[in-house]
């Protein structure tokens, strides 16, 4: 039973990672400039490590001698758990670059606390995410400050990412009872210290950039259940097309 | 065309502590912060460096093809800079 | 220098190309061979921006999360060593800004290789095992060109490029090993591939315009054909390794000379390709034009960032 809630666990872990990467994976060849094209492919690579790693962990707690690549490519949509904001098209540059500000800013407080996890490979995982992830903060904590004051078509952009992003962060912190019960264990970190921190360092952020708080969005949550919004079921057809096609193949 | 191009950095790594920083290349930034993040995604993909400098290009100064005589060639006869100039019979100096 | 006649220039110039000295930014250079040097390098770095777009396309389809990092990593070298190369071309007093924006007109060239359509999975092998494979043949030789910062340029981008060879010659060994519809995957893949990568070398050198001129600046150290020949030798073997065929009747191994001896080129082609008919051209400049675009107001905005913060005392 404590099995079956810690693959669950990793599952909502490496799913984030891996959506988020595949989504930065699109800008490769298209950024705004050549050297923001090679940022976020680097932080697209950090987080598909990150996603491999917390995946084949996952196979390996499950115990069914599922690899990183079975989870990846042979479960469905109502089977992934990632945040409902991973999967989010990237809109524009913009869109893309909040959207990583969010939830990077969760990661961020997530790998720290999870650091001190009761489970040593989970803790040592975190740990080295932990590094690369504050180095992506900087980077997209950097942008938002950029977009949201730089120029008057810049900042109309950055409001209306927060318009259409801002609805999905409430499912980053929507705790269920299997995490619970892993909290509760020391094996997960609180989801509500998370969400304070969270909340403290967004609210720094966005005063920097003179963006504020929307207030009273309805929050739309369902990742923890496999409820996603339609863009996830696009984004799994492609990603996961070769491997289907070809049943039993090695690559 | 209006120009948006960011302005030119030099970048410079060092491999390791303690070794020299070396010139790696260019890259353009809008300002010091991204240089330097621009720096790092560019050229340290594969662990080339522990620490980096850049540096505006046009802060750079540089000699000139026409100083060549008269800077470098005057060091050409001070054979005595050199320590194999000195013969140090059946002594270890290393 | 100062007192001497274009002539008398271009004639001690010749001597220290001639006694292969390097020439570096502030060095005196014929406008000539500024130009060639500006022409071909914004050329090459072009051509790894447009070359990120095939192997993009399958980025979000990579087989398996291995083989998705690592064609991320490569892709994403691509982009590094366009900037290489930009960097080094800008040394030659002119902009980036101007160098895409050439491209973007219309009025610069890129490899046309990069016209060609990745169909399959297994395209991702055939580029990275014969277009990089001809393209490391090419920057080796560029790696001892004249031009301090090209050949410096080059030497950074073929340690990397190792990898992108071997990764994709890895991607075809393995699907040779599996199922039927993989080995035909693999096949089709280089059957449509060998070819165009051929041509990456360009016409025969009595049919290639600057080749002469390019050869006596030592810019360019070896014929497009022995460069092309060099690249045959070495890749049929591997071919032979893993089974794959390569799809030329005519080649065969010339005991005398120690050199494959391969069928005509269709250069009808070639040159089709590169006046525009290729089945990618549109989409490879729409591409391009669309990223360069999209991305205007957000080079604005850092830049009207950076100008703020400066005009406060923040230095940023």
């Amino acid at each position: 039973m404590k099995n079956d809630a810690l693959f669950e666990y990793c599952l909502r872990l490496g799913d984030t990672s891996l959506i988020l990467s595949q989504r930065l994976g699109e800008w490769c060849g298209h950024g705004p400039i050549l050297e923001e094209d090679i940022a976020l492919t680097n932080i697209s690579l950090d987080l598909l490590g990150q996603a491999r790693s917390f995946l084949t962990y996952a196979g390996e707690t499950e115990g069914k001698g599922r690899n990183e690549d079975d989870l990846a490519f042979f479960r469905d949509e109502r089977e992934f758990r990632n945040f409902l904001l991973a999967e989010q098209p990237n809109g524009d540059f913009g869109v893309t670059l909040l959207r990583q500000f969010l939830i990077c800013t969760q990661q961020y407080f997530l790998y720290q606390e999870l650091s001190n996890s009761k489970d040593s490979s989970l803790s040592a995982l975190a740990a080295r995410s932990f590094k690369e992830t504050t180095y992506h903060l900087r980077h997209c904590s950097g942008w938002v400050q950029r977009l949201a004051t730089g120029t008057e078509e810049s900042r109309q952009r950055m409001l209306d990412a927060l318009d259409s992003l801002w609805r999905y962060t409430g499912d980053m912190f929507d705790t269920d009872e299997l995490e619970k019960g892993l909290i509760k264990s020391g094996i997960a970190p609180d989801t509500d210290l998370i969400r304070k921190k969270w909340d403290t360092r967004v609210r720094e952020v966005f005063s920097e950039a003179s963006l504020s708080i929307p207030e009273n969005v309805f929050q739309i949550t369902g990742s923890r259940q496999g409820r996603h919004t339609e863009h996830l079921g696009h984004l799994l057809a492609e990603m996961q097309v070769v491997p289907r096609s070809y049943p039993g193949a090695v690559w | 065309m209006n120009s948006t191009e960011w302005p030119l950095w030099e970048v410079f790594t060092q491999k390791k502590s303690g070794l020299p920083f070396e010139h790696a290349g260019c890259i353009h930034a809008p300002d010091k912060e991204m240089a330097l993040l621009n720096a790092r995604d560019v050229y340290s993909r594969r662990n080339e460096a522990t620490c980096l400098w850049v540096v505006p290009s046009g802060a750079i100064v540089s000699s000139t093809p026409d100083d060549m005589g008269s800077f470098f060639e005057p060091a050409n006869d001070k054979i005595y800079r050199h320590p194999n100039f000195y013969k140090t019979p059946g002594a270890n100096f290393d | 220098m100062k007192n001497l006649t274009e002539q008398e220039r271009e004639k001690k110039f010749q001597e220290r190309i001639d006694r292969g000295e390097i020439i570096e930014p502030k060095d005196w250079m014929p406008e000539r061979y500024r130009s060639q040097l500006i022409r071909m390098m914004s050329q090459h770095a072009h051509s790894e921006i447009v070359g990120m777009l095939p192997e993009g396309n399958w980025i979000t389809r990579a087989p398996s999360l291995k083989r998705k990092a690592v064609l991320l990593a490569k892709v994403q070298d691509e982009g590094g060593h366009g900037l290489y190369i930009y960097s080094g071309t800008e040394t030659l007093n002119i902009s980036r800004e101007e160098l895409v924006g050439e491209f973007l007109s219309g009025k610069a060239k890129y490899s046309s290789i990069f016209n060609y359509p990745t169909l399959t999975w297994a395209d991702i092998g055939a580029i990275g095992w014969l277009v990089d494979g001809a393209a490391i043949v090419n920057q080796t030789a560029l790696a001892k060109c004249s031009y301090g910062p090209y050949a410096r340029a080059m030497v950074r981008i073929c340690k990397e490029e190792n990898f992108h060879h071997k990764q994709g010659y890895e991607i075809l060994a393995t699907l040779m090993k599996g199922t039927e519809g993989q080995k035909a995957m693999a096949q089709d893949a280089v059957n449509r591939w060998w070819w165009p990568s051929l041509m990456m070398f360009g016409p025969s050198d009595k049919d290639s315009p600057n080749s002469a001129e390019l050869m006596r600046w030592k810019v360019k150290r070896f014929s497009n054909d022995d460069l092309r020949q060099r690249f045959i030798d070495r890749t049929v073997p591997q071919a032979d390794n893993i089974g794959i065929k390569i799809p030329d009747p005519m080649l065969k191994f010339n005991e005398t000379t120690s050199h494959y001896e391969y069928g005509p080129i269709n250069w009808e082609e070639f040159y089709n390709v590169i006046k525009g008919n290729g089945i990618c051209n549109r989409e490879r400049m729409k591409a391009r034009r669309a990223a360069h675009t999209d991305g205007r107001w957000v080079r604005e905005a850092a830049e009207a960032y950076a100008k703020k913060q400066t005009a406060k005392g923040i230095e940023a």
